[in-house]
């Protein structure tokens, strides 16, 4: 069988305590929460703490059954240790945040959902099909940038790791704006979900490694709607290939009606870069506009264009990017039906 | 086969044959509480990892154990030359070594073997494990062969490396091409695909200090290891045992001896320890045996009725670096397309390449589930071609039951006609072909499969299955049989067919399988020749003591012994039932004036037909039929292909267990559906020819979500061959699904997918050339020229044949004829 490597098990019970933990333990020390990500990894020697402090013990990151941590601004804050099965099974949550709902219920089977985290599907690996490899795999390519080795072989000549955000609920981060409480050693801060990435397959997140997520906090639902598409081979398991998160905020018109007219968006595209890649062209093409078909073509394209899928992850690399176009057209489609 | 005949010719009095019962073994599979060989543990075990190449090809210049012998905790450590003797399943390819003796032959080939007192210090023990390669170019496909006969990556077969190429003609076909109306050619592919069992392959070994060798293994065919391990560990035959456990699935991945039961009997030889190992995942991948990616061309003459002229099909397999059953393997392409349409005359060429990969093998359906796939799109488009509907072109011309065809296959029963009317009543084929808005189609296709290969692996006059019955005084009744569980209900056929004939419960027989101390010899569980076989062998055990005892119990029922009946648990006179006595009681009568009761049969298939070199692969004692009607829908946007729903009808012969035969059939779909839609084994052959996806998550195979609806229609109609009439039904099925599902693609947007996976880029790019008004199509675009020898000629019967190659060929032809003559 494919063993984990020994390392030590820590269950803090507080945040100031899991601080001190991973202080203590140094760089080879990781936080873990449901470990659906992380374990594997060890497994196959990608990640290789001594000490692993798990935050699952940890009330604050928890709180309820719900996961909800309270309301800031007419928004939902939660406790990032929220499993992603708790997540889209809270009512509150479905309410106002269907897209969020959705995309947590998109995420592996439910079998992982019920182990994995919100916080853990922000924080989630990249993901290559030349790294999520074993040890012994890795050394029959001689290894790549990204661990144990010095290059990246989807694109040799290139500086930079190019492993793929896979993440679901990321990009509907986003793409709705939310926002992270991170509590490290120097204390807190908060950082807008969209800059939360970075476009590196190695240095993927701006979080550092011994600040901890604490919350997620969701804007009011006030005038805004979202959707999220997502391609893949299967029903089930399968990370996206494809991520499509398309918000808009309507037109307010008279009294309670909208106008029909965007008057902000947001695409944000999953599995097409090494972070949610935000596309600000197509969200132009439809300031302004009613979603009309012209429109949403006008914004397909402007998707498709920027979207740089490489040979790393299922399927063929340009009907990818073919998918592109037609997800981006069929998420605002969505968005226009559900008005 | 009088016997056969006779069991077939009483329906109406069968009481449990044909029932759909729960399999005698399901509640403690359900409740987990089977011991797969992973569960198993002895004192002192210690665990076994393996260092596998990184190359995929290789010489080893040097092997270096010192440091990972000084690792506290590794008991031994063992490399190739400690096992210098090769094996292989089939005997004209004794290729592999359980750990590379001088050269690595694919990314993931075992080089050295650890024991150490846990898997992690086994696991930390490979790395310090020095070795050093002098890597070697590798062939990354069957093309890489063809155009690099060097560097050879092995030292034998037919040329370069091409491991083997057949070139058999069955009548003048080019007189056949020149008197059809007709003639169409096509090309298509097939890729390689694996078995995906959910249990890890596993093995214990144990070695007594009274010098005997006990292996417990996951494997199919516990009588090959046997034979391997006495082989390769020089110990006699007799000194070794081999029990297989219950198989975690199988699908013909578990029937070749695998270096891992070599090396974990030789480490426990070495140091006297109980040995285990259970593979990774990822190891399952490289010891994968599975679906040889095969290239085909077929080109057939017909007459505008659809009578068929002429066939001349050929093949080129890529067979990984191994030989495994690939000579079998390569047969079979050319084998099976004679048995559903008549084809008076026929051509096969095929060809295997070696190729840096690991080895491919037999896969459910063992080579003939790429040759129908290419047969039945081919004819799809012939049918299009003469304006005939496919289901109609299908009904015409099919082979006659109890005859020959062209290549010497005796076809017996055969119902593919009430198949193909089952699943066109079932499915509304005449609504909807040709009929359905564009995105929605239908597709047809028919198959068939072998019931048990006509000839043992090795060559042997003895029967291909035994077994022994033991009545016991209480009653009870234990069926001792070689043949292996592997999930598809084997124990559960034996116990039915005892019941059935002693007038017992199938749930109080006790079943004894695959040991090889214990259980007479059956050939293994491959081939799909368990049910007959053994069910042939059983029903001779069973009325042979049937017999028995009604002869010593007729004098106490005074009647006479042709009145004597076993039912209910009972004997009785069969003109006054209410005369009678326990089966006890019978049994009791027996032992008393006979002494133990204890009987034995066996079963060896009749000789085949044909008498060519190369006949021996296709005779079967019985072929069955199958058909199959998918429903599609493409997503003319993405190319995406869903299938909603299967209609398909097999004809079984009998039903043996009612449930297990739906539950195959829907097996073999779902499999089926696997490798039409996404399964492949991918390798990145521009680095160093790994594979791309060794793993449950990369490597698609349809989850219940992708699983379509599946309408079944069980067809009987009894084989004189079979047990009670049964045929095969586990591998059969599965062979219409891939065709049936490019066929209904083409009917639902009118492009043609002539490979398998039917995935969505294939299907985007077919549309898209469609668009540009170029072929609109998806598939392989050309057959290499290839060394063929001379062809073996044999006439078909109808022109005057006796099976045998004609006299006068060239030096080959006549080693031919002297392997014939010497087999016959």
């Amino acid at each position: 069988m494919l063993r984990l490597p020994s390392f030590k098990y820590l269950q803090p019970r507080t945040l100031q305590e899991a601080v001190a933990m991973k202080a203590d333990a140094g760089p080879e020390g990781m936080y873990v929460a449901g470990g659906t990500d992380l374990y594997p990894n060890m497994k196959r020697r990608h990640q290789e703490p001594r000490t692993v402090i798990s935050l699952m013990g940890i009330a604050e990151l928890r709180r309820s059954d719900s996961g909800i941590v309270g309301r800031s601004n007419g928004g939902l804050v939660f406790g990032p240790c929220l499993t992603l099965t708790e997540l889209s099974d809270s009512p509150t949550v479905r309410r106002s945040y269907s897209v969020l709902t959705h995309a947590a219920e998109l995420v592996s089977t439910p079998l992982l959902r019920n182990m994995g985290t919100l916080g853990g599907n922000l924080c989630l690996d990249t993901r290559c099909n030349y790294y999520d490899q074993t040890y012994e795999w890795r050394k029959a390519i001689d290894f790549c940038m990204k661990k144990d080795g010095h290059i990246c072989w989807v694109a040799p000549s290139s500086p930079r790791c190019w492993a793929v955000s896979s993440s679901d609920v990321a990009p509907v981060a986003v793409a709705i704006g939310a926002e992270f409480l991170l509590v490290g050693p120097q204390g807190e801060r908060v950082v807008p979900a969209g800059r939360f990435y970075h476009n590196d397959g190695i240095n993927y997140l701006t979080k550092q490694p011994d600040e901890i997520l604490v919350e997620v906090r969701l804007p009011a639902p006030d005038g805004w709607d979202a959707v999220y598409h997502k391609l893949r081979r299967r029903g089930s398991f399968d990370f996206p290939v494809l991520g499509v998160a398309a918000w808009v905020k309507w037109e307010p018109g008279n009294g309670n009606r909208e106008t029909g007219r965007v008057a902000e968006a947001r695409i944000v595209l999953g599995g097409v870069a090494s972070w949610p890649q935000e596309i600000p062209e197509a969200a132009a093409a439809l300031r302004g506009c009613e979603l009309g078909d012209d429109a949403i073509a006008r914004a397909a394209a402007a998707a498709y264009r920027p979207a740089k899928p490489l040979d790393n992850t299922d399927f063929d690399l340009s009907w990818r990017k073919q998918m592109t176009r037609v997800h981006v057209t069929r998420a605002l489609e969505e968005l226009r039906g559900r008005r | 086969m009088a016997r056969a005949k006779k069991a077939a010719d009483g329906p109406t009095a069968l009481r449990v044959v044909g029932k759909a019962l729960r399999k005698v073994d399901a509640t403690a599979k359900v409740l987990g509480v089977t011991k797969f060989a992973d569960d198993l543990s002895l004192p002192r075990m210690l665990y076994c990892k393996l260092l596998r190449s990184p190359h995929p090809h290789a010489r080893i210049v040097r092997i270096d154990a010192t440091r990972a012998l000084a690792l506290p905790g590794v008991k031994a450590v063992l490399t190739g030359k400690d096992l210098p003797i090769p094996f292989g399943i089939l005997p004209v390819s004794q290729d592999e070594h359980a750990l590379a003796l001088d050269k690595a032959r694919f990314v993931g080939d075992p080089v050295a073997g650890v024991a150490a007192v846990s898997e992690e210090v086994a696991t930390a023990a490979l790395d310090l494990i020095a070795v050093e390669y002098e890597p070697l170019r590798p062939i990354k496909d069957h093309l890489d062969a063809v155009e690099h006969p060097e560097p050879r990556i092995h030292d034998y077969g037919d040329h370069g490396n091409l491991h083997k190429l057949i070139n058999l003609e069955f009548g003048d076909v080019e007189a056949g091409f020149a008197a059809a109306d007709v003639v169409r050619e096509d090309l298509l592919f097939f890729e390689g695909n694996t078995h995906l069992p959910m249990e890890q392959h596993a093995a214990l070994a144990d070695w007594s200090p009274d010098g005997k060798l006990t292996l417990w293994s996951s494997t199919q065919t516990p009588h090959y290891v046997h034979r391997a391990l006495a082989k390769v560990l020089e110990l006699a035959p007799a000194r070794v045992r081999v029990i297989a456990t219950t198989n975690g699935g199988a699908f013909g991945g578990k029937s070749d001896p695998f270096s891992h039961e070599i090396v974990v009997a030789k480490l426990a030889m070495l140091t006297g320890r109980p040995v285990k190992i259970t593979l990774t995942r990822e190891e399952v991948f490289y010891c994968h045996r599975g679906r040889h990616p095969t290239l085909m061309w077929v080109k057939t003459g017909v007459k505008q009725d659809g009578a068929i002229t002429a066939m001349h099909f050929k093949s080129l397999l890529d067979g990984g670096g191994y030989g495994s059953y690939g000579v079998a393997s390569t047969y079979y392409t050319g084998a099976l397309q004679t048995v559903t349409h008549h084809v008076p005359r026929y051509k096969f060429q095929g060809a295997r390449a070696f190729t840096n990969k690991p080895p491919c093998g037999p896969k459910r359906g063992h080579g003939t589930p790429q040759p129908r796939f290419a047969l039945e799109v081919h004819f799809d488009k012939i049918a299009e071609q003469l304006g005939i509907d496919p289901a109609d072109f299908r009904l015409k011309h099919l082979v006659p039951p109890h005859s020959l065809t062209a290549n010497w296959l005796r076809v017996g029963s055969m119902g593919l006609a009430e198949c193909i009317r089952k699943v066109v009543a079932g499915s509304g084929w005449n609504e909807k072909y040709r009929k359905l808005p564009y995105g929605r189609g239908v597709g047809l296709a028919c198959s068939s499969y072998i019931t048990g290969a006509g000839l043992p692996i090795y060559w042997n006059a003895m029967p291909h299955s035994g077994v022994q019955l033991k009545c016991d005084r209480g009653g009870g009744v234990t069926v001792f049989c070689g043949s292996t569980e592997i999930g598809q209900g084997s124990d559960s056929v034996l116990a039915i067919i005892v019941a059935e004939v002693l007038g017992l419960d199938p749930f109080d027989i006790a079943v004894v399988s695959a040991d090889t101390d214990l259980t007479p010899v059956d050939l293994g569980s491959y081939s799909s020749r368990v049910t007959l076989m053994t069910g042939n062998a059983a029903i001779q055990a069973a009325e042979r003591a049937r017999d028995l005892i009604a002869r010593h119990a007729a004098p106490k029922l005074e009647a006479p012994v042709e009145r004597i009946t076993f039912a209910g648990r009972r004997v009785f006179d069969a003109a006054s039932p209410e005369r009678g006595i326990s089966f006890a009681e019978a049994v009791q009568l027996a032992e008393a004036a006979a002494g133990t009761v204890g009987t034995v049969g066996s079963y060896t298939p009749a000789a085949g037909a044909g008498k060519y070199r190369g006949a021996g692969v296709g005779p079967s004692p019985a072929y069955s039929y199958s058909a199959c009607v998918a429903l599609v829908d493409v997503d003319p946007a993405t190319g995406i292909v869903q299938v909603p729903k299967i209609w398909i009808a097999h004809d079984v012969g009998r039903s043996i267990n009612a449930a297990a035969v739906m539950g195959q059939i829907e097996g073999s779909i779902y499999m089926g559906l696997g490798e039409a839609l996404m399964e492949e084994m991918a390798y990145r052959g521009n680095r160093n020819v790994v594979h791309k996806i060794p793993s449950l998550l990369e490597y698609k195979s349809p989850t219940t979500l992708e699983m379509c609806d599946v309408v079944t229609y069980v067809v009987e109609d009894p084989d004189p061959n079979g047990p009670f009439g049964a045929k095969e039904c586990g591998q059969g099925p599965l062979l219409p699904v891939p065709p049936a599902v490019a066929n209904a693609v083409y009917d639902a947007v009118g492009v043609r997918i002539d490979e398998v996976p039917i995935t969505p880029e294939k299907v985007f790019k077919a549309l898209r050339r469609k668009e540009k008004g170029e072929e609109p199509r998806f598939g392989p675009l050309g057959f290499p020229d290839l060394p063929w020898p001379e062809p073996i000629r044999v006439a078909p019967p109808w022109e005057g044949g006796d099976g045998r190659a004609v006299e006068g060929g060239k030096g080959r032809e006549k080693a031919v004829e002297v392997t014939a003559g010497r087999r016959r």
